[in-house]
């Protein structure tokens, strides 16, 4: 028992950024705008917000600067995904080009400021953002030690944005204005819907999400910063992907990918898998293969928003 | 004799080549601005070895030509594979596949006598990278998986799969990474080592660049004057089209990843065979010269031969970084130069639009706006397929 609940609470390590940063993608594609440029949107939330924490860690309690760094790499976010949606949207550029400049933008400035803030390229910071138990919901038998023990408060941040997005998509009048300029742009101008400011909202939402989901990544895993996000911004893509664009598969996605890389990382704690004597490398692997088999058995039908990475041009017939 | 200077100009090759340098003139300014920020007193120092470092020197010039082989070819394999409708973003894994199945080679397989030795090791570069190219084209007409996340997948099996095999067959433990291949297997120089020299300090250059020249021009004659590459574009500007005139578009979807591949493992073979003592280290990081196909690739327009010109220019850029560190900055710099110059260069087309309508500008050419136009799977990006 105490080992599932080991998986569980270190699976959401790496599942909730994911789940985070693809539902952030979910909001450029359905409004009409590839996002490639999740990963260095990831790596310019993660370095404004550690940036924060360093700076302001002693002067501040540990859960206050945590929240504060998500605002800061949320709004780094924002500022980054400007960039991608100008070109994207009112220049009408190749998405994948603008996308490909900001991922190979952004290590090179984190790891440029830091040299010229701190005069080295990793930057340090101190964990105290862990919840060892959260008090009454903690003692919950069962569910108390899968879900309120030995957890960030960026869990349940991860659900919440799950739940507000899973409202704001299909529940709210904005979500459906978004929708139809990912399926039909025309038709959506027709009726009068700004297409342009539509799409500019999708991609400002995917860029918060992303610096807010490049921070969580960065907490738990590491107590410095250099300049990388070990590639989950592609990943997250392909939960997206995984997750056909719609919140609750993606949270599905989000869930079995990171089950199968707690798997991988921690298979010499679990008894049954250790004693196999399967190397290491092997064990790494499991995460993508398994997704790739999962895929080959349900892409029969792709259901990508239909004018995902069409510029809009209103004189287009 | 005026007219048809006249008419040069109002080329589209012109047009885009004169967009992506209006695109570079940016990248560079901001460069400066970025050298001015951090230090002025040692801007211009440092401006200057961005801009001349790549010929500084002959061991300077060779290091270009070294750095710029595996580019070419990862860049080769992105825009290939885009100007066939297909985003290769799982270069990185080919790359590593390649590289793993040539320094096996070089290791493993002395009996092979002189040249053949090297030989042999490229031909299982590209048939390892063709492979690793070939499951998610297959997986895609198979069982419709979408390329991008396949190709996503596919670059960290390569890295975990590598890792593995090369702890297990060609392992130089005591520094964590594959064994030096054998003399016999590292490409011969053909004379660029005396060329592009300081004294006693010979380059890296070796033949490799000769085989990413032979390559990029291969691959146009491929796309562009035969019928097999015909299908290929066709399929990529428009399957249901394709598939309606009768060509096997399954086929060319397959046969396009497969090529991509084999020649992403073939610039893998070229920067582990070059005998610079680069070895396959074990380490759970995606071989970046993968993505930086990428850019290579767009900067060219996915154009092979553009690809070449690209290549160079990038690596000359790095040799310059590289050389920029003797005044003290971070030679991270570049890369924020180079990605400026691909952002501006997403604008290209607007570019090429202002730039032709200037010149047409009383002139009665018609028909030039949508030449040039990139397939529509890739003005989507790609990632919807």
């Amino acid at each position: 028992m105490n080992l599932m609940y080991f998986l569980v609470q270190q699976m959401m390590f790496f599942s909730i950024p994911l789940l985070i940063v693809a539902l952030g993608g979910m909001f450029s594609e359905r409004s009409g705008v590839n996002n490639i440029a999740l990963e260095g949107i990831m790596v310019l939330g993660a370095f404004a917000g550690i940036l924060f924490i360093n700076i302001f860690q002693e002067r501040l309690p540990g859960q206050p600067v945590l929240l504060l760094a998500l605002l800061v790499a949320a709004a780094t976010g924002i500022v980054v995904s400007l960039v991608h949606a100008y070109a994207a949207i009112n220049m009408k550029a190749n998405q994948s080009i603008s996308g490909t400049a900001i991922n190979m933008f952004a290590p090179a400035f984190a790891i440029y400021v830091a040299r010229v803030v701190r005069q080295v390229q990793q930057i340090p910071f101190a964990n105290q953002f862990r919840i060892n138990k959260v008090p009454v919901l903690g003692d919950i038998p069962i569910l108390g030690n899968l879900l309120f023990t030995n957890t960030y408060l960026t869990t349940y941040l991860g659900f919440l944005i799950l739940l507000a997005a899973w409202i704001v998509l299909y529940k709210t009048k904005f979500g459906l204005r978004l929708r139809a300029c990912g399926e039909h742009p025309q038709a959506a101008d027709s009726v009068g819907v700004n297409v342009y400011r539509m799409r500019y909202a999708g991609v400002m939402i995917s860029g918060a999400l992303a610096g807010i989901g490049g921070l969580i990544y960065v907490i738990p895993t590491s107590t410095t910063f250099y300049a990388t996000v070990s590639g989950y911004g592609f990943l997250a893509l392909a939960v997206l992907i995984f997750g056909q664009w719609k919140p609750s598969r993606v949270l599905i996605a989000a869930f079995f990918f990171g089950l199968m890389k707690t798997i991988a990382s921690a298979y010499s704690g679990i008894p049954v898998l250790s004693t196999l004597g399967i190397s290491n490398d092997v064990y790494k692997m499991i995460p993508y293969i398994a997704t790739l088999i999962v895929l080959t058995f349900t892409s029969g039908s792709s259901q990508s928003p239909k004018a995902a990475g069409v510029p809009y041009d209103k004189g287009a017939r | 004799m005026k007219k048809s200077s006249v008419n040069l100009l109002r080329t589209e090759g012109f047009a885009s080549f004169s967009a992506s340098l209006s695109a570079i003139l940016v990248g560079l300014l901001i460069g400066f601005l970025v050298l001015l920020a951090s230090n002025s007193t040692q801007a211009a120092g440092g401006f200057s070895a961005i801009l001349t470092g790549g010929i500084s020197s002959r061991k300077n010039m060779g290091q270009v030509l070294y750095f710029a082989t595996p580019l070419i070819m990862t860049g080769l394999s992105v825009g290939f594979a885009n100007k066939t409708g297909l985003f290769n973003i799982g270069a990185s894994g080919q790359f590593i596949a390649g590289a793993f199945a040539a320094v096996y080679v070089g290791v493993r397989w002395t009996f092979l006598p002189g040249a053949l030795h090297w030989m042999t090791a490229l031909l299982a570069a590209m048939l390892m990278g063709a492979l690793w190219g070939i499951i998610p084209g297959l997986l895609k007409v198979v069982c419709n998986v979408n390329v991008v996340i396949s190709c996503i997948m596919m670059n960290y099996i390569g890295m975990h799969t590598v890792n593995n095999l090369v702890t297990n067959t060609v392992f130089d433990s005591l520094n964590n990474q594959s064994q030096k291949v054998a003399a016999s297997a590292v490409l011969p120089k053909m004379g660029l080592d005396l060329v592009f020299r300081d004294n006693t300090r010979a380059s890296s250059a070796n033949v490799g660049i000769f085989i990413a020249i032979l390559a990029s021009v291969l691959i146009y004659v491929i796309l562009q004057k035969t019928k097999f590459g015909y299908e290929l574009k066709a399929s990529g500007y428009n399957s249901d089209a394709c598939r309606y005139a009768g060509m096997n578009e399954k086929r060319n979807v397959v046969c396009s990843m497969a090529i991509a591949g084999a020649l992403a493992g073939l610039g893998g073979a070229l920067l582990y065979l070059a005998g610079s003592g680069k070895c396959i280290e074990v380490v759970d990081i995606l071989a970046p010269e993968g993505f930086n196909g990428i850019p290579v690739a767009l900067l060219a327009l996915n154009n092979p031969l553009g690809v070449l010109l690209s290549g160079l220019f990038i690596a000359y850029l790095k040799v310059g970084g590289d050389q920029m560190q003797l005044y003290n900055f971070v030679p991270e710099i570049i890369d924020i130069i180079i990605s400026v110059i691909i952002y501006f260069s997403a604008f290209a087309l607007l570019f090429r639009g202002i730039i032709q309508s200037g010149l047409k500008r009383g002139g009665r050419d018609s028909g030039t706006q949508t030449v040039g136009e990139p397939p529509a799977a890739i003005k989507k990006g790609g990632i919807g397929q």
